[in-house]
């Protein structure tokens, strides 16, 4: 006898981490697993669009072992295997709960999206957010569900900054307003008083979640956004 | 009165089990330029329900009739069966992947100790039947489901593969209505019969690409 | 489990011809192995024979029985019923070999041909059998149904072949099963059918354009716990683990001599002692 949706004997932190394409989510998942899996016990599972690209990343980087990072494979829809349809995800999760009993944190990289794509309350218990100063810095100021609503918003690759012409501090002021004050995090993997920042808050979370001080809080559902139509409407994307 | 509005539910691509992440093996044949255009995605949804399609409906219809009983004592035979009609090892997977799955959505949507009872990783069209048995359907509603399911499922993974207008997908779908529904009656007349005659109609171009499929670097879908 | 079926045609138009062959072996008590049973019937005509190129498995091997099945007359016609039965004895080895392909023909009044093989298998034994391809001729209506029933320490291979009609000419209607049961429990079951009574076989599913369909079954009881891995070896033609201590070897082609050179490229992939 089986059944699939029986809780696993340990439930670990679920922990999401979404973004538009080549903002660092996979980095941002390597720079945790190479600092905190002395502390905790680990595993990862990644959303490709295509093949399993960034699992093989994650592995050839060495920052866990290689059974500890699982891909699932979304097909053409990155944002549904977050959103509306988790139960590919959820599995992956509950399997890889099974299979490593006892583990503390299982991340889950969603695959590089847009703006609007977060994490489903069903699937994780809080989210990271990932941008990039590259990306341009007025991206924080445009918010977005997953800018304005997610646990953690990370402003990625400060070091380009000046190469780029973004001023980060600005940026991250301008987040900072989009997020009624939430947190914001400058973070370059080169500098390591900004990854300590990271792996405290995940510190901290996993002690939330684990003394039961963590309710989940969902970014909100798709926000209406434009499409480029001639008609110039305003509509829900499914 | 039918229970109509269970099968829509049932059969409706935005059940949330996964199934979006897959192709039905259109993906492998316009990789293989097997597909090209709108009557080759025809003819390819055509051949994959006679066959694919049937065999599906067919373990579908007899899972359905065996929940119905509150009988699964030859569960493990309608299994092997099943695995004996697909050589494909990751067609195999597939299905028993996309039935974790289906099991995984409908223990939550919709509980019931039948869905506990279908051992580890059993094939998506045993679960399809259980699942439609347990919403009050017949195992020709449990046939019809799978059937549009999967047809759907892969022509609608065609508008994002192919340059191809979505009505003309479409139409191809109502064209194939008529085609489902005979399928689905002969899927349920084969099902309550032993499982050793269910019907098993091969399609060799389907299993070869799908191998090909697995190991290719880039894909859009799953298979 | 041995699941003997030899359906019989509804409609049979008079000329038509019923046929019933028996084949069998056994294991002598010098360690060889020799024909039991030689029954022929009517256009059914097994013969004992030599080594005929190579063979897997037993490969110019004196101790082994081999027969070979030769057509006595053109056929089968629409309307008739041929049947033939094989019983490889417990340790024995059996070789069956075909001396031509099968061309299946329309017969009169549109009626139905069929043919249909049952083969058991004992324990310990080993069936070699390499069949020459069926052709669908066209406007032909055949049913071809072959059933192996193997101990759980039988070996096996078989191949399969079927050509969609003669050389530029439209395929009949044919539906050809082949199941294989190991100890009872189903290992392999696959129909191919096509014709113009069908549809989409000849989409990109199924066949697509070809002339040419065939498979290779082998079945090792050694390969209990860790069959061949999967190997797409071309791309009309794959290796493939069943779910069972067996494997499969599909393949469609343009034309007969190509889906031999694939599917003897598939066996040759199984290495020794399958390679020939």
């Amino acid at each position: 006898m089986h059944d699939d949706t029986t809780t696993p004997q340990t439930r670990a932190l679920r922990l999401g981490v979404a973004g538009p394409v080549g903002t660092g989510k996979s980095s941002v998942i390597a720079t945790i697993c190479r600092h905190l899996r002395d502390d905790f016990a680990l595993g990862v599972i990644t959303n490709d669009i295509y093949t399993d690209e960034d699992a093989r990343f994650l592995k050839s980087e060495g920052v866990l072992p290689e059974e500890r990072i699982r891909a699932v494979e979304t097909g053409s829809c990155p944002h549904t295997a977050i959103r509306d349809d988790v139960t590919m995800n959820l599995m992956a999760v509950e399997d890889m709960e099974r299979d490593f009993a006892p583990l503390d944190i299982v991340l889950v990289e969603s695959g590089g999206d847009n703006l609007t794509a977060t994490f489903s309350p069903a699937l994780v218990d809080a989210q990271l957010f990932v941008l990039d100063v590259a990306g341009g810095g007025d991206v924080a100021r445009k918010g977005g569900p997953g800018i304005s609503g997610a646990d953690l918003l990370i402003i990625n690759k400060i070091d380009l900054g000046p190469h780029v012409d973004v001023d980060v501090e600005q940026m991250v002021a301008d987040a900072e307003k989009a997020r009624d004050g939430g947190p914001v995090l400058a973070l370059s993997r080169k500098r390591a008083d900004t990854v300590e920042k990271l792996c405290d808050w995940v510190r901290k979370m996993h002690k939330t979640y684990a003394g039961g001080g963590h309710i989940p809080v969902d970014p909100g559902p798709m926000a209406p956004h434009h499409h480029a139509h001639d008609d110039g409407h305003t509509h829900n994307h499914d | 009165m039918e229970r109509q509005a269970a099968l829509l539910l049932l059969a409706d691509g935005r059940l949330p089990a996964g199934g979006y992440a897959h192709s039905g093996g259109l993906e492998p044949a316009i990789t293989a330029k097997r597909v090209t255009d709108v009557a080759g995605l025809e003819n390819f949804l055509i051949g994959r329900a006679e066959t694919a399609g049937l065999i599906a409906a067919a373990f579908a219809a007899a899972a359905c009739i065996r929940a119905v009983r509150d009988d699964f004592s030859d569960l493990a035979v309608l299994e092997a069966e099943l695995d004996a009609r697909a050589p494909s090892p990751e067609l195999r997977k597939v299905s028993r992947d996309l039935g974790r799955q289906l099991r995984r959505a409908m223990s939550s949507i919709h509980p019931h100790p039948f869905f506990a009872a279908l051992g580890d990783a059993p094939h998506q069209p045993i679960v399809m039947g259980v699942a439609a048995a347990v919403m009050g359907l017949g195992p020709r509603d449990a046939a019809l489901a799978i059937l549009h399911e999967n047809n759907s499922g892969a022509a609608a993974a065609a508008a994002k593969l192919m340059r191809v207008d979505p009505f003309d997908v479409h139409a191809i779908l109502a064209r194939m209505t008529k085609r489902l529904d005979a399928l689905s009656v002969r899927a349920a007349a084969a099902a309550d019969g032993p499982p050793a005659d269910l019907p098993s109609p091969g399609a060799p171009l389907s299993d070869i690409a799908a191998e090909h499929h697995r190991r290719r670097d880039v894909r859009l879908f799953a298979s | 489990m041995y699941d003997s079926l030899h359906p019989k045609s509804a409609h049979r138009p008079i000329g038509a011809m019923s046929a019933r062959a028996v084949l069998s072996s056994a294991l002598g008590p010098n360690g060889s192995s020799h024909i039991q049973t030689l029954r022929s019937d009517g256009p059914l005509v097994l013969r004992k024979s030599n080594p005929k190129g190579s063979e897997p498995l037993t490969h110019r091997r004196p101790d082994v029985a081999r027969v070979a099945l030769a057509a006595g007359t053109a056929g089968p016609l629409g309307g008739d019923d041929y049947a033939l039965d094989v019983q490889v004895g417990a340790g024995s080895t059996m070789v069956l070999q075909e001396v031509s392909a099968m061309l299946i023909l329309p017969g009169l009044e549109g009626a139905k041909s069929q043919m249909s093989i049952t083969v058991r298998v004992e324990a310990g034994a080993t069936f070699v059998w390499l069949a020459e391809p069926i052709i669908a001729a066209h406007r032909c209506n055949h049913r071809h149904d072959v059933r192996v029933a193997l101990a759980s320490d039988a070996r096996m291979i078989s191949r399969e072949e079927t050509l969609l009609g003669r050389h530029g000419e439209p395929a009949g209607d044919l539906t050809s099963r082949l199941r294989v049961t190991r100890d009872g429990a189903p290992l392999y079951d696959q129909q191919v059918a096509f014709g113009p009574a069908r549809d989409g076989w000849n989409g990109a599913a199924v066949l697509d354009r070809n002339r040419a369909v065939g498979s290779v079954i082998a079945v090792d009881p050694g390969w209990t716990e860790a069959p061949p891995p999967a190997h797409p070896y071309h791309e009309t033609a794959a290796l493939t683990p069943l779910a069972g201590p067996g494997v499969a070897i599909g393949a469609v082609a343009t034309d007969s001599l190509s889906l031999r050179r694939l599917l003897m490229r598939g066996v040759n992939e199984l290495g020794p002692p399958w390679a020939i």
